[in-house]
């Protein structure tokens, strides 16, 4: 509750896919053992990870069917498909599966984003055959009842009304984001746009279930203290009899040069104006990655970083404020700079003051002791998350799917090995006026 | 604030916690997973719980303090929180500043905040660091020194807080639910205050607030991580060996009155969706029926998927994305709400819905598949719930001060599945009242028009 009242160092949450310190080090005395990695001669590939402290067990699986996949005219396909995968298959009906879980004392949900698609059910550890009965069931025998589709549209337009339409701060990102990019699919929100969502049909979602729910197209993962073998058999038992699908192709996406800062405005009734500032950036695939990661930290890791002390603490011209960067995706996207006005204060101001903190950087590297803290807070959050094995099993998919789950060991060992000139340098080639796109909130007041 | 929009972004349930019990998870462990806590209380009244877990090299310490907002004077509400809030702005030993940077310079955090019957310090460091961590956990409850310069900074911002929340609907549809149940209670109020009591405060009434009640005899700790009872209590003995008992003088309000009315509010603002929130005064924690009412709930609208409130309203009439009923049990006592957001044009059908709905379980009786479901639920779930370190901290300082009992973990199951078709009939009717409610709409009052329909006249 109170750390919703002030700044929240976005680093801190378990989700956070930007920022400074979202995920992994390798934690020395690691208890889980990766045991088995095993391709399925379909192309299914299967991790099984082994934690004896585990109380529970996760079964995840990963398709490439992402937001980045879908067409102009058809964005938010992915995620509706993500809905529609509970509505029920020749074996099971509408919300069964959800139902079956629950009744087992487990939990289950699903994820959409950019790059891939996710189911998940945590489960004690005796009943994770469920899942893999149902998720191999609902991986080639999804009904997809035009009535039923027609409904869950409605939900998912609900749904975008919550998340987005009656949130200002959420829609100046997704006009940011929309703006900052010309040819990337990264451009369109996860969601879709609303006008989009309405016309998906459901020979739409057919077309794209079988053509991307393929066990070549897939990735699974199971973890907890279970038994390898028995898990392993069951999923080739399951899943083994499934047809190949044909082979997907990459995309290929290239970004036109930009030549001179975009801004975009949302008047929208609100009580204070927010700024987002948005540079394109690499993704963990490239080695400046690490620098930015740690830049991040440097500005907004804390109570203790630039920003918060500049902005929030000592000018007091921020409620909120801080910086963030999602470079675990597959392709380049954005490091953000972002703050909401103190009441009484100007945007202007804060804007300002958050290129200001930028350019000290351009300046002079950070100290020693502030990259070095950066470091530390991505390492102990790592090491933090490792409690969980659904965050475990989390950071093997989400690898998996950018390219390859090794890339978590490099990016830890990157991390490690950034200097403080490596990030005054990733600074200074990155964070470029006129590569940046900005969004301002106008707030506008109810008439009365 | 932005991991929503990148991983878990559009998942197709809010994750929710189907009942809310002041933090109180309660559910059982299969027989397969037990919690070896230990229990004692120490020679200066502070109450100690341990939970060794060697998995990880980490710790996690919470502490409740029964200094929550039921203490505070309504003049001054607010009080409670900025107290807490303030802890890690200065200390005898260390500025705002290097409280800090010596923590998140080991990737550690410690902090405090607020709450309405107890607040919470935390800490959450690695085991390298635990003397380090126990220092500043220390420090900043024993020797906060409420420097006036950051009270007026913090009052600042929590204003500053409250005005940037009026954006978001269910905030604001909550904010007015509690005050309308709860009259002035503190349960009724924010436990930040609002801008007219913060401004109230004086350094003094900090001081004393923190005085009064920061002793290690009205306060609960709990530890669980890497960490053996030997290396805690060398810990204490080395840190906290200051903090001496001394009588708690200040005492909690009468508790609410339970008052039963009819009211609606409805906020016009401009927005695509109506944001709803119906209910009532509920049960507080110590209610004997309580097992039967978290049954009954969830079988309501505590169950996501498995509840009927979802499949009514969502699965067959595709009105909301996200509709769940919550019990919210504290100390003195609780209340009942459903909440949903639909857009505006569907606001008066949706809520016909709900009422349909809550009218149906008082007149008949669950079904056998629903009760032994929610039970299985209920009772298989927990080890999802408290999954790490850092929750069961949380977990156990919650058992403790609600009373629950060490051993609640395995009593848990039991009273679950005593539970009754009756019963869960019993609890709908005694707890649920579809003709005197609060129901508060915050949308486009001209597109929404919230009729006044039989029912609910």
């Amino acid at each position: 509750m109170k750390k919703l009242l002030f700044v929240i160092p976005i680093c801190l949450l378990f989700f956070s896919n930007i920022s400074c310190a979202n995920s992994a080090a390798e934690i020395r005395n690691e208890k889980t053992v990766l045991l088995r990695e095993e391709v399925l001669p379909n192309g299914l590939k299967v991790f099984i990870l082994k934690d004896r402290s585990a109380p529970l067990a996760v079964f995840q699986i990963w398709y490439h069917a992402g937001s980045a996949n879908e067409q102009i005219g058809k964005t938010g396909l992915s995620h509706l498909l993500e809905h529609m995968m509970f509505k029920g298959t020749r074996r099971y009906g509408p919300a069964e599966f959800s139902k079956i879980i629950k009744r087992a004392g487990g939990i289950d949900n699903a994820g959409t984003t950019r790059d891939y698609t996710f189911y998940y059910q945590k489960l004690s550890p005796d009943r994770i055959h469920l899942s893999i009965e149902l998720e191999a069931d609902r991986m080639r025998n999804l009904v997809m009842d035009p009535e039923e589709t027609l409904s869950e549209r409605d939900v998912v337009m609900e749904e975008r009304r919550l998340r987005y339409e009656d949130d200002p701060q959420n829609l100046v990102y997704e006009e940011v984001v929309s703006a900052a990019f010309k040819n990337s699919p990264y451009r369109w929100p996860v969601i879709g746009w609303m006008q989009d969502i309405k016309g998906i049909t459901r020979d739409d979602l057919w077309k794209y279930y079988k053509e991307r729910y393929v066990p070549n197209n897939a990735v699974i993962i199971v973890a907890g203290n279970i038994d390898v073998d028995s898990v392993l058999a069951m999923i080739r038992k399951e899943f083994g009899p499934i047809p190949k699908g044909p082979d997907i192709r990459e995309l290929k996406i290239g970004e036109p040069e930009q030549r001179g800062e975009r801004r975009v405005f949302v008047k929208k009734e609100a009580e204070l104006p927010y700024v987002l500032s948005a540079y394109k950036a690499p993704n963990v695939l490239q080695k400046d990655s690490y620098a930015l990661d740690v830049l991040a930290g440097v500005l907004s890791g804390g109570k203790s970083a630039r920003i918060y002390r500049s902005l929030i603490d000592e000018k007091q011209i921020a409620l909120s404020a801080g910086a963030g960067y999602s470079n675990f995706l597959k392709y380049p996207f954005l490091f953000y700079l972002y703050g909401t006005a103190m009441p009484g204060r100007s945007i202007d101001e804060v804007e300002k003051a958050l290129y200001e903190e930028v350019e000290k950087i351009k300046e002079h590297a950070p100290t020693e002791r502030e990259v070095q803290k950066a470091k530390n807070q991505i390492e102990t959050d790592f090491i933090m998350g490792q409690d969980s094995i659904f965050f475990q099993a989390e950071m093997i998919g989400m690898f998996e799917m950018i390219g390859d789950w090794r890339l978590k060991d490099k990016y830890l060992e990157g991390v490690r090995e950034v200097t403080p000139g490596d990030v005054r340098d990733a600074a200074r080639k990155y964070l470029i006026e006129d590569k940046r796109t900005v969004g301002i909130l106008i707030p506008l007041k109810k008439s009365e | 604030m932005y991991d929503s929009r990148f991983t878990i972004h559009n998942s197709r349930q809010l994750v929710r916690i189907f009942i809310l019990l002041c933090a109180v998870y309660c559910s059982l462990f299969t027989s397969a997973y037990a919690l070896d806590a230990k229990r004692q209380v120490l020679e200066n009244g502070l109450t100690l719980l341990m939970v060794e877990r060697h998995n990880l090299p980490i710790v996690k310490v919470t502490v409740g303090i029964r200094a929550g907002s039921l203490m505070e004077p309504e003049d001054r509400a607010g009080l409670a929180g900025l107290t807490a809030a303030l802890l890690t702005e200065g200390t005898k030993k260390r500025s705002a500043a290097q409280i800090s940077e010596e923590s998140e310079f080991v990737g550690a955090s410690v902090g405090a905040s607020g709450g309405d019957d107890f607040i919470t310090v935390s800490l959450s460091v690695l085991k390298k660091d635990v003397s380090l961590g126990f220092d500043l956990l220390s420090d900043i409850i024993l020797n906060p020194v409420f420097p006036e310069k950051e009270l007026n900074k913090k009052v600042k911002q929590i204003k500053g807080s409250l005005k940037a929340r009026e954006d978001d609907p269910g905030f604001v549809a909550s904010k007015i639910f509690k005050s309308e149940v709860f009259g002035k209670h503190p349960y009724g109020r924010l436990t930040a205050g609002s801008p007219e009591t913060l401004d109230r405060i004086k350094r003094d009434d900090v001081v004393k607030f923190h005085s009064a009640l920061y002793v290690p005899n009205n306060s609960i700790m709990s530890v669980v991580g890497d960490i053996t009872p030997e290396e805690v209590s060398g810990l204490l003995e080395r840190y906290f060996s200051a903090w001496r008992a001394k009588p708690v003088e200040l005492s909690p309000p009468e508790k609410p009155a339970e008052i039963k009315k009819k009211k609606t509010v409805v906020i016009d603002r401009d927005l695509t969706q109506a944001n709803i929130i119906l209910g009532h005064i509920g049960i507080s924690r110590d209610n004997p029926e309580y097992y039967a009412v978290s049954v009954m709930n969830y079988i309501l609208g505590g169950g996501g998927f498995g509840s009927r409130l979802m499949q009514n309203i969502r699965e067959e009439k595709g009105l909301v994305y996200d509709i769940h009923s919550s019990f919210s049990a504290n100390k003195y006592g609780g209340s009942f709400r459903v909440s949903l957001q639909t857009k505006n044009e569907s606001a008066n059908v949706a809520i016909e819905e709900v009422l349909n709905e809550m009218k149906k379980i008082m007149n008949g009786k669950v079904s056998d598949s629903e009760l032994s479901d929610a039970k299985a639920f209920l009772t298989g779930s927990f080890p999802m719930r408290i999954e790490t370190s850092g929750r069961i901290a949380g977990f156990l300082v919650a058992v403790e001060y609600y009373g629950l009992g060490v051993d609640y973990v395995n009593n848990y199951p039991g009273y679950i599945n005593s539970v009754t078709k009756e019963d869960v009939l019993e609890a709908a009717k005694k707890y649920l009242d579809p003709e005197q409610f609060i129901l508060v709409v915050v949308a486009d009052k001209e597109k929404a028009s919230i009729v006044e329909n039989k029912s609910r006249e």
